[in-house]
């Protein structure tokens, strides 16, 4: 049957089902899928924090989303196109978010007595006519794998496991991709058991036929490539990102990395990540609590390590009286924080951008602390080596902020050589004569002495040090002046970073400031609010303690400014405090990152609708 | 062996305890049994055959825990509870060096607790050094995780409603590798446990029975007075029979499980009925057996190894692994990996 193709700039897909049906694995092939296949795009996981809740039930569901086109893209798409609901409780879940006139795609088979009651439906959605409005296209999926799968030596529970690759190959089919990168994909991944390789792989090519042959489906789209800039690309999570900025960091400054880490949602992967690169002289330990990861990696700094600590919020709260040691040592170390929803557990699997003000003040004393933000996954990368860079060259610590949105959402990324990316300089203390382990270099910081060295053995501590020599002090104006002394070195690195930009007319009737994972929502408003008039630039913060030093010069020249932020307002206060001037605020605090949606009504209010 | 004494030579003179003191000056009580530990650190480490720069002092907060700046060594004073988890970082990125932690019973039992059994179940190569005062001192006088039941302090009036931990036998559950005990006032066997401790590979968990003369002045009197400590104390020694008692009349005899204290006079038992130590027994149950003679009324205090294991150590098997995956997958190649997995070209 041939049947109709039709083209699109602009397609945003959501998969939905129980949290054992294979959602994330079925986003995440559909993403490298049209990666490869030269479409921009952006991805937005949503998992439960259960790792298998009761099957059936709303709060079990498992979403992975994804926005891909032939233009540019910023989000993972306000509102999906296209609905794939493998059960009730999915539908359920995730049927508000669709757009109007959507299609849905639901496994018919799913939709019986029993988990209609556990979803919670007293009528049967795809009967009480309560999707009027909305494409229907009831497929039996379970069936259609059961039959496909006729004849193997797997178990009838097996079998129906294969549903998510029956129809991710109709959707592959839907949308004109390629199925081949998966079959490899399923090759390599089952390659320790045939029986479960072949069913995936015939699930997968059955439902790709079954696009062709069925008549629920005339028409069949396709996304062409995006117009990207010229270069090698490949789809990176922020997590994953974050990793590779840190072998970066390893190798551009010649130190070896040791990361102390204790697993927490949603950081692991970058321990996962890092445990995988050995041969690259990494050294990764995986602690008994968030303490001592952060304690290890000041024993690893110490001893002459580029060391890394990673964590989410409630482990940044764990680590806070560590951190205060090593800004007393004044040693090299980067702190991950994967922002998740807090307080306490708070919501583990969701993102947020609420310890921003944990990251600049939240420890006892005078302690400052660069901090700096990534603003996409694949600037995690950069945002971890810059981290390094900072770290080494001042000796101190540094926080480098991400969220759960970063971190698990994906993109594609022009992938820079080795030799364009930076080096790293840095340089142990061997000389004997005039060390003092409290001297300054220009830059203030002190020297790195490593034990090991002969003639420079020292001591350092917690207790307050005397300028210079290092030895403990409790004089009262040798505290004032190095705590003073502390914060100048740390203010001072905003003269040895990159000034804040902006995106858009440098003065006007309103400046959007945002920082972190925002950056993609908020590009999207702004490009679409200036396409229809509206005087509107952005600035988005990459560091943000200490600031850029034209900070003050560009909030200025706008006569308002609006903070977006995913907390209550953190940046918001930190901005109207430093500069004393008054801001709008955006916040919204759902655990999901904005729609772009939500930031141009905004702005619309503010300037007056067009 | 002659090089390796030769490393503490500086411009052709051996290092002595002396270069191995700071400027610093040492700033605890006078008559505290801290003194002792530091004095015979100094005596035995020049005598180590490591070079001195390969010290590094690690340490918690407390008395003992002001330890590293009384050294002329590498010396870092942390926070309170964190000395193994910092040491630990320093091991494990750097197994070249001789990391030693100075921690006491607060530091390393309460706040600490959760580091010392994870280092001690890694196998961490470290030697920690525990200064056991059964109080704590800094904070003036409250009671600590080593105090007796029912002990009268600042913050136990009417006495103390917990139970102590007992040190060695947290050590030996927590599978150490290396477990001793020794007296502040009895420096030659201090001495030879630090000997030991050190020559050990793996963790050297070393209980110092300490003397705190202001706030618990005498805790372990019974244990030092010349006229009570043959009575009192059991020097465990390898291979040999456990005697004790001023006249080496009495002895200690395994019935079963159950330790049992005999006379070796009354004509029913003689030397040949007594246990005989076993530090290299493969099986924790028997040292778990001596650690709880504090327990049992009537039995010595032993003092001297209680068990000595041979295990590979964490530090040790970190560097490895990262040899064989290097040697395995060749040595990383950054522009190889930032371009690996599914790369695609836009033209």
């Amino acid at each position: 049957m041939t049947k109709e193709v039709q083209i699109l700039e602009d397609v945003t897909i959501r998969f939905a089902g129980d949290s054992g049906d294979g959602m994330q694995l079925t986003g995440s092939q559909f993403t490298n899928t049209s990666a490869l296949a030269g479409n921009d795009i952006s991805t937005l996981p949503d998992y439960p924090a259960e790792i298998r809740a009761p099957i059936g039930t709303t709060y079990g569901v498992s979403g992975f989303q994804l926005h891909f086109s032939s233009n540019e893209v910023f989000t993972p798409g306000d509102h999906p196109d296209v609905l794939v609901a493998m059960n009730p409780a999915a539908l359920k879940v995730n049927l508000k978010d669709l757009k109007k006139g959507g299609t849905i795609i639901c496994n018919a088979n799913a939709f019986d007595l029993k988990n209609l009651k556990l979803a919670n439906y007293d009528t049967n959605p795809l009967e009480d006519g309560s999707l009027e409005g909305y494409e229907l296209i009831q497929a039996p999926l379970t069936k259609l794998t059961i039959a496909a799968l006729e004849g193997t030596d797997l178990s009838n529970k097996e079998v129906a496991r294969c549903k998510n690759f029956f129809a991710l190959g109709l959707m592959y089919w839907l949308f004109s991709k390629p199925i081949e990168p998966t079959l490899d994909w399923i090759k390599l991944k089952f390659k320790k058991n045939e029986a479960i390789q072949n069913a995936n792989k015939e699930a997968l090519l059955a439902g790709y036929s079954y696009g062709d042959n069925t008549e629920l489906f005339t028409t069949k789209y396709q996304v062409e490539a995006a117009k990207l800039e010229k270069g090698f690309y490949r789809n990176v999570s922020g997590n994953e990102a974050t990793a590779l900025g840190f072998v970066a960091a390893s190798v551009k400054s010649g130190l070896k990395l040791f990361l102390g880490s204790y697993p927490i949602t949603p950081a692991s992967d970058i321990l996962h990540e890092l445990s995988k690169h050995k041969n690259f002289g990494i050294k990764t330990f995986q602690a008994e609590d968030e303490i001592a990861g952060v304690c290890s990696a000041i024993g690893a700094a110490y001893s002459g390590a580029l060391a890394l600590t990673t964590t989410s919020g409630p482990g940044l709260a764990l680590k806070t009286e560590a951190l205060g040691l090593a800004v007393m040592t004044e040693l090299p170390l980067v702190i991950v924080n994967v922002q998740r929803g807090g307080p306490s557990t708070g919501l583990p699997t969701k993102t947020e951008q609420a310890d921003l003000m944990q990251a600049i003040y939240g420890r006892n004393g005078e302690c400052p602390i660069p901090v700096v933000a990534a603003s996409t996954p694949s600037d995690c990368f950069y945002m971890a080596m810059e981290a390094c860079r900072i770290a080494l060259k001042y000796m101190t610590p540094v926080l480098l902020l991400t969220d759960g949105y970063l971190a698990n959402g994906s993109e594609p990324w022009k992938v820079p050589h080795e030799n364009e990316l930076p080096e790293i300089p840095t340089k142990f203390r061997t000389e004997v004569e005039g060390f003092a382990p409290y001297s300054r270099d220009e830059n203030l910081a002190r020297p790195w002495a490593i034990p090991g060295t002969p003639g420079l053995e020292h001591r350092i501590g917690g207790l307050e040090k005397a300028n210079i020599n290092g030895n403990v002090c409790y004089e009262p104006a040798n505290h004032d002046f190095m705590i003073k002394l502390r914060a100048e070195k740390v203010r001072n690195i905003r003269n040895d970073i990159p000034d804040l930009e902006i995106n858009g007319e440098d003065e006007g009737d309103l400046l959007v400031l945002g920082w972190g994972g925002t950056y993609g929502a908020i590009t999207a408003a702004i490009n679409k609010a200036r396409k229809n008039g509206l005087k509107v630039s952005h600035a988005h913060f990459k560091h943000l303690f200490p600031f850029p030093k034209n900070t003050e010069d560009v909030l200025k020249k706008f006569k308002k400014i609006l903070v977006v932020e995913i907390n209550l307002g953190q940046l918001a206060k930190i901005v109207k405090s430093e500069f004393v001037i008054d801001v709008l605020q955006l916040n919204k605090v759902q655990g999901l990152p904005f729609k772009s949606s939500d930031i141009e009504a905004k702005i619309i209010e503010i300037l007056g609708g067009k | 062996m002659a090089e390796v004494l030769n490393v503490n030579v500086k411009d052709g003179i051996k290092l002595t305890p002396k270069d191995f003191g700071s400027t610093q000056d040492v700033r605890w009580c006078p008559g505290c049994g801290d003194y002792a530990v530091l004095s015979q650190i100094q005596k035995v480490f020049p005598e180590l055959g490591i070079p001195k720069e390969n010290f590094v002092w690690v340490s918690g907060i407390g008395c003992s825990s002001r330890f590293p700046y009384y050294m002329s060594t590498y010396g870092f004073h942390s926070i309170h509870g964190r000395a193994a988890a910092i040491a630990t970082g320093v091991k494990a990125n750097r197994p070249d060096l001789s990391v030693w932690v100075a921690t006491g019973d607060g530091d390393l039992l309460s706040i600490g607790g959760n580091h010392f059994i994870h280092a001690c179940r890694k196998n961490v190569d470290l030697k920690v050094l525990l200064f056991n005062n059964q109080i704590y001192g800094l904070t003036k006088g409250q009671y600590s995780p080593t105090s007796e039941k029912g002990k009268v302090t600042k913050s136990s009036p009417y006495g103390s409603v917990d139970y102590p931990f007992n040190p060695a036998s947290l050590a030996i559950g927590a599978e150490a590798t290396f477990i001793a005990r020794t007296l502040d006032r009895d420096i030659k066997h201090m001495q030879q446990m630090i000997q030991r401790a050190a020559a050990h590979k793996g963790i050297a968990f070393v209980e110092v029975y300490q003397n705190c003369v202001i706030f618990n002045d005498g805790a372990f009197e019974p244990l030092t007075d010349k006229e009570t400590k043959a009575d009192n104390v059991l020097v465990l020694e390898h291979n040999k029979p456990m005697v004790f008692g001023k006249n080496d009349d009495k002895g200690i005899r395994l019935n079963g499980l159950n330790p049992e204290v005999v006379s070796l006079t009354d004509g029913k038992y003689s030397i040949g009925d007594l246990w005989v130590h076993d530090e290299f027994d493969k099986n924790p149950a028997r040292a778990m057996i001596l650690a709880s003679f504090q327990e049992l009324e009537g039995f010595p205090t032993p003092i001297g190894v209680f068990r000595q294991i041979s295990k590979s150590t964490l530090d040790g098997d970190i560097a490895e692994q990262v040899e064989n995956i290097t040697v395995k997958k060749g040595k990383g190649d950054l522009e190889k990996l930032l371009f690996s997995g599914n790369t695609w070209e836009v033209e």
